[in-house]
């Protein structure tokens, strides 16, 4: 077989491979559901994950340790990842490869001429690790992995799945996600300009690659010096790695076309140097260092705002085991997985909430999908690649076990606004916060109230039997036989209320007889009473999970919402002692 | 960057072996050096919930250990000149010298809470720092040096407050108080102070602790007096201990046993506490207390603010921890008047 026919079929697997791991990230226990499928394996064989991650935090967390496997693959081969593996680099090849299918040779050549942008990736590369050893992870905003992983999981399967609705009953949505969407067609549409577009001039992962292919005893070369100059090797050349002259070594993405395509059999993958000689690198300018070096220094005011700190945005909530904000933000590669995985889709990537340091990352919203954070699933924390958000077991997330001294999990605490709340500012009964609280025993109280009605005060009426005549009909805005009304005399206390069973007219019906004690036999007066339990946080109990929020029948700005406050994760938010 | 050519051409095949052959050693020598060196970083359980820190269990006791046999220690002196008056009190309980010994690094926490003129008294006066920082530099200390984590900005507050001219007049050197300055601290069997950030780094090398504290009104605490002010050796936001203000100060209590303790009320805030702002906030109340038992100094303080041991709760709160003696008459405090 040859050599390409292999590389396809290695591609198309991974690619494959990886739409499928973005399918089973689906929380269930069928057999295509997330049960026991390795969803981040592809993340996992990522290098720059495993290299900013120790870096930034000194540990190589659980299944990162794949990447050193492709590590010591591509020392010895070269950039396999990239020709074989990467299944951006395969969309990007097949789009590649299907805008140019009209072109000839001639312009196939000068397409895949080796250009000095293509030092640009590392530029971006060294920008990266630089601020990684600063303790900020930001890799996994332009390494392919997590980007495809990031824009398959929140764009591209939620809009193929809406119509579909295989993968979800209802529509998954992410706020903001048409950015997402908008990276990955520039990546692909950025294929039309030059083959392999991505890959050749800002892919950060493909520039680690090229700098561990340095020593690689195999590579690919020309047996002779001099050729037919017919530079057919180039046609379809996806580095831009100059096979027909002095290589570019750390250019070459082992696509093997230009052994495939050179009709005299030239080139070889061999254990020595091309005949006509070879280049390790790109030339690096002096220009982009600086660039480099000028990004760091902005990179580096990033954290003067105290966004970690003293001045953390108390909009942010993180899903729950998330780390502090610094720590956080030495993990997380926004791949996405948390967001996909969430069962109430309630985790969506942050746009500016976590300041431009936290583009992307997880941050959660109450008012959209389903529900609040289900205390009984811990799906983020156990998809996490990075344990930005760690591991929970249920005991820790609820506080049992050996974990019942340190208590639940808290994402932060519920407030009452009370110019919004119906029992506390409209009159209306309602505490569905209260109802669809989870805590036990619940973090909302309430306390009850009596207030007379608007409209309600001191209407005259004849007092009967079985209630009361209005001189006047009623208020006709509310029904007051729902059994939130009660009725009594002006001025008689709360023993005296009695509950309105029926109203029609200027008939009131009640439960029991009124209660005439102290009240004028001629010009009798009543009150139209309603009964308020008016919900109250104890902020002690709070988890901060949102159910509350979530439900809030005032679905604007809620009249509960939770806000970062007393987070578990955090010390400065520390609320209560 | 320069790059480097090679040619396969221009190689022997036994160079080309040679080439060969350290290219293999380089890839297998970095493989197995970034393979061993991920597995020994490899961490399979993931990040503990905090970072853990170490932390110290309290600042420390500088009481003295051994204290002149039959010394007294309160004096209440009466008086208006705050030097004279110190002068008096400490030589009731034995001298400076009985406490302050050559070669002494001396820390003095003054309260300098505000960015306000002595004169308002919400601040520890210039005055009894400069009298205090002098007797101790002539009993020998190698170094006086004073602090405070105040709550407005410190440099204000040590400026505007008239401390930082004092204490340099007196050559007593101010500490900042920088971010470095602070350490966690689980104060042992503390419930409140645990892994809080405290102001430890200005402790190595110290000696001997003296608290100098103005006699105030305070709203939440009743008052605030010595032990109020070991407050500002508190980082963080440690206003979330006002949930429970004479728990958190009874614990302040043994954070910190310093050697000796100064509460001046020649004038006391006895209104509109701590912040005061008007003249008309504060009394001559003539007194000076110098003492080395804090509670007992704060006993007599409550009593210059008007109040009782029953308005102010953390007093025989922290009586029960051992932290001092509530009834200070029981100490038979040496009673002067320095008045002119």
């Amino acid at each position: 077989m040859r050599i390409v026919t292999v590389r396809r079929i290695s591609q198309s697997f991974f690619l494959v491979l990886f739409l499928w791991f973005c399918i089973a990230a689906t929380l269930g226990a069928a057999w295509w559901q997330l049960r026991g499928w390795p969803i981040n394996w592809i993340l996992e064989l990522g290098p720059l994950t495993a290299i900013s991650t120790i870096l930034a935090t000194g540990t190589l967390f659980g299944s990162l340790t794949w990447a050193l496997v492709t590590i010591a693959i591509t020392l010895f081969l070269g950039r396999f990842f990239c020709g074989f593996v990467c299944p951006l680099g395969t969309i990007n090849q097949a789009t590649g490869w299907l805008a140019r299918r009209r072109l000839g040779p001639d312009a196939r050549v000068e397409a895949n001429r080796h250009r000095h942008a293509q030092a640009w990736k590392y530029y971006l590369l060294f920008f990266l690790i630089f601020l990684a050893l600063t303790g900020s992870v930001q890799t996994g905003v332009f390494d392919p992995l997590p980007l495809l992983h990031r824009s398959v999981n929140l764009a591209l399967l939620p809009l193929a799945d809406s119509h579909l609705g295989l993968l979800s009953d209802e529509p998954r949505g992410y706020a903001s996600v048409w950015l997402i969407g908008f990276v990955l067609l520039t990546v692909v549409g950025l294929n039309l300009f030059f083959p392999r577009f991505f890959c050749r001039f800002a892919c950060p992962l493909g520039a680690l690659f090229g700098l561990l292919s340095r020593f690689t005893p195999w590579r690919l070369g020309k047996t002779a010096d001099t050729c037919g100059d017919c530079c057919l090797c180039e046609q379809y050349c996806e580095g831009g790695c100059r096979p027909s002259g002095q290589i570019i070594t750390s250019e070459c993405v082992l696509c093997f076309n230009c052994m495939d395509g050179c009709p005299a059999s030239r080139m070889t993958f061999a254990h020595k140097p091309s005949a006509a000689g070879e280049v390790g690198l790109p030339d690096l300018s002096r220009r982009g260092v600086i660039l480099g070096g000028a990004g760091l220094l902005l990179a580096s005011m990033w954290g003067m705002g105290g966004l970690a700190g003293a001045n953390n945005n108390p909009l942010l909530i993180r899903p729950p085991g998330s780390l502090d904000e610094d720590r956080f933000l030495a993990r997380c590669i926004r791949c996405g997985q948390c967001m996909r995985i969430c069962p109430a889709n309630i985790i969506q990537p942050a746009l500016l909430e976590a300041g431009i340091q936290g583009l992307w990352t997880p941050s959660i919203n109450y008012r959209i999908s389903r529900s609040g954070c289900l205390p009984n699933c811990i799906a983020c924390g156990q998809v996490c690649p990075t344990a930005a958000i760690r591991p929970l077991s249920l005991e820790e997330k609820q506080g049992l076990g050996e974990f019942a001294e340190q208590g639940p999990i808290r994402m932060g605490t519920a407030f009452v606004d009370r110019g919004r709340c119906l029992p506390w500012a409209m009159d209306r009964p309602c505490l569905v916060c209260h109802e669809l609280c989870p805590v036990s025993p619940k973090a909302i109280f309430t306390r009850t109230v009596f207030e007379t009605i608007r409209d309600g005060q001191a209407l005259p009426g004849k007092l009967q039997e079985t209630g009361v005549d209005l001189d006047a009909p009623l208020p006709a805005w509310v029904n007051l036989a729902s059994g939130d009304y009660y009725v009594r005399g002006v001025g008689q206390p709360e023993t005296a209320l009695r509950r309105i069973t029926g109203a029609g007219g200027v008939k009131l019906m009640v439960d029991r007889p009124l209660d005439k004690e102290g009240l004028p036999e001629k010009d009798t007066r009543v009150d139209i009473v309603v009964k308020l339990s008016r919900p109250y946080v104890d902020a002690a109990k709070c988890i901060g999970c949102g159910m509350c929020e979530h439900e809030c029948p005032v679905s604007g700005l809620r009249a509960i919402r939770v806000y970062s406050e007393n987070e578990s994760r955090s010390r400065p938010g520390k609320m209560l002692i | 960057m320069s790059t480097e050519i090679k040619n396969a051409k221009s190689q022997t095949p036994e160079m080309s072996r040679r080439d060969f052959l350290k290219r293999l050693g380089y890839a297998s020598g970095i493989a197995l050096a970034a393979g061993g060196l991920g597995l020994a970083l490899h961490d399979r359980k993931g990040p503990s919930p905090a970072e853990s820190q170490k932390a110290l269990t309290g600042l420390g006791d500088y009481t003295l250990k051994t204290p002149a046999p039959g010394a007294a220690k309160i004096a209440i002196v009466k008086g208006t000149d705050r030097k004279i008056m110190f002068e008096r009190g400490i030589k009731a309980l034995g001298g400076m010298e009985a406490f302050i010994q050559k070669g002494d690094r001396v820390l003095i926490k003054v309260n300098a809470a505000f960015a306000t003129p002595a004169s308002l008294g919400a601040t520890t006066h210039p005055e009894i720092l400069a009298a205090v920082a002098d007797l101790c530099l002539q009993a020998g200390a190698a170094q006086v040096l004073m602090t405070d984590n105040p709550i407005n900005n410190p440099d204000s507050c040590y400026e505007i407050s008239g401390l930082a001219k004092a204490a340099q007049a007196s050559g007593a050197r101010i500490i900042t108080p920088r971010p470095a300055l602070f350490a966690p601290v689980s104060l042992a069997g503390g419930k409140l102070i645990r892994d809080w950030p405290t102001m430890t780094g200005v402790f190595p090398g110290v000696t001997k602790v003296i608290v100098i504290s103005p006699v105030k009104d305070h709203h939440r605490a009743g008052a605030s007096l010595i032990l109020k002010n070991y407050y500002g050796f508190l980082g963080g936001r440690r206003n979330v201990f006002h949930q429970d203000i004479n728990g958190i100060i009874t614990e302040l209590a043994l954070l910190l046993k310093p050697t000796l303790c100064v509460l001046d009320g020649t004038v006391s805030m006895m209104t509109n506490g701590p912040t005061g702002g008007s003249l008309s906030d504060l009394k001559d109340t003539h007194t000076l207390v110098v003492s080395t038992d804090p509670v007992a100094a704060d006993a007599v303080g409550v009593e210059l603010l008007g109040r009782t041991l029953a308005d102010i709760p953390y007093i025989q709160m922290a009586e029960k921890t051992g932290a001092g003696r509530a009834d200070y008459r029981s100490l038979n405090p040496v009673l002067l008047d320095a008045k002119a």
